[in-house]
């Protein structure tokens, strides 16, 4: 079973990243960007065969160590 | 009786030494010594101080201090921490302590995008702690930053100042606390805050890396923390800064 998980910058929270890419967009033509948020792609191989079982252990991993919640938001999308 | 200083090694830590060689040898007459700790340690072993040291440790993958922050040796430093035990973390070490749940906020990417390495300023203020108990409040401090990810970020900075936990800020060099001042982008120029007990002490700039003129022009200002602790620890009065 495979885990996919994002983790992003909490709104509110500077993107200098995100800032940057959007200003080179910009410099490449597309003016339509109003904004570009950078966040991480992490994949979790786990054991196992109930999904609910391990959304929840992967939920536990993200707020342990996956994601840092004081400046973090993450999503958890879990393939059967 | 020396105060002994246990300064913890992790994969990746490269200012170990440099905080080894402060207590060890400059401050060895004024009675400290120092010694490392490995990460695999599950004891501390009877250290009176403990420092965390700046570093990439494991390359700071994911996060910068993500995971040192839960290596074993990090059980005994927080149990030291609950104890009243004196710890201060140092640039990684600061990112290590906040990953730990020790200090409260993050450090986020700074917000130039560039590694800052340079020499700033810094303020004192805020409740006293082992480590700034004597340095004058208001005195413009100077010591070199080297960090990508030290932009400080807490959900409710009014409650923290409030609490007086923040203990550094970014100043110019009279110690005007402006934006111009500030390298990272850290909210309110925070450099270095404290938790609720006032024990545990984080900062980005590197106080071990002021504490002998022979390394270039930054002087021996960040020698006060360690002077402060060594003084906390042997129930002495603090004299910091004498030499200027």
């Amino acid at each position: 079973m495979r885990a996919r998980v994002y983790v992003t910058l909490k709104s509110g929270v500077l993107d200098p990243q995100g800032q940057a890419v959007a200003r080179t967009l910009g410099r490449l033509g597309y003016g339509e960007v109003q904004g570009v948020r950078i966040g991480k792609y992490v994949e979790i191989d786990l054991e196992g065969g109930d999904p609910d079982a391990a959304r929840a252990r992967v939920e536990e991993m993200c707020r342990r160590l996956v994601a840092n919640t004081v400046i973090e938001d993450y999503r958890i999308e879990v393939d059967t | 009786m020396s105060v002994v200083f246990g300064v913890v090694r992790f994969p990746g830590s490269n200012c170990d030494d440099d905080a080894v060689r402060v207590v060890d040898q400059v401050l060895r007459p004024a009675g400290a010594s120092g010694r490392i700790i490995w990460h695999k340690e599950r004891a501390l072993g009877g250290v009176d101080v403990v420092l965390v040291p700046g570093g990439f440790t494991y390359g700071d993958y994911l996060r910068a201090g993500a995971l040192a922050a839960q290596s074993p040796v990090m059980d005994a430093v927080v149990e030291f921490a609950r104890a009243g035990g004196p710890v201060i973390g140092i640039c990684n070490g600061f990112q290590i302590l906040c990953e730990a749940g020790l200090l409260d906020g993050a450090l986020a990417r700074n917000a130039s995008l560039h590694f800052e390495c340079r020499d700033v300023h810094l303020v004192v203020e805020g409740r006293p702690t082992p480590f700034t108990h004597a340095i004058p409040a208001g005195r413009a401090i100077r010591m070199s930053i080297a960090h990508a990810q030290g932009r400080y970020v807490h959900p409710d900075v009014d409650r923290l100042e409030g609490e007086g936990r923040v203990v550094f800020r970014y100043a110019t060099t009279d110690g005007a606390v402006i934006e111009a001042a500030n390298p990272n982008g850290s909210q309110r120029n925070i450099a270095g805050v404290c938790n609720a007990e006032g024990n545990v002490l984080g900062l980005m700039p590197h106080p071990e890396r002021a504490c002998e003129d022979l390394l270039g022009e930054g002087g021996e200002d960040g020698l006060m923390l360690f002077e402060c602790a060594l003084a906390w620890k042997a129930g002495v009065p603090a004299r910091v800064g004498g030499k200027r």
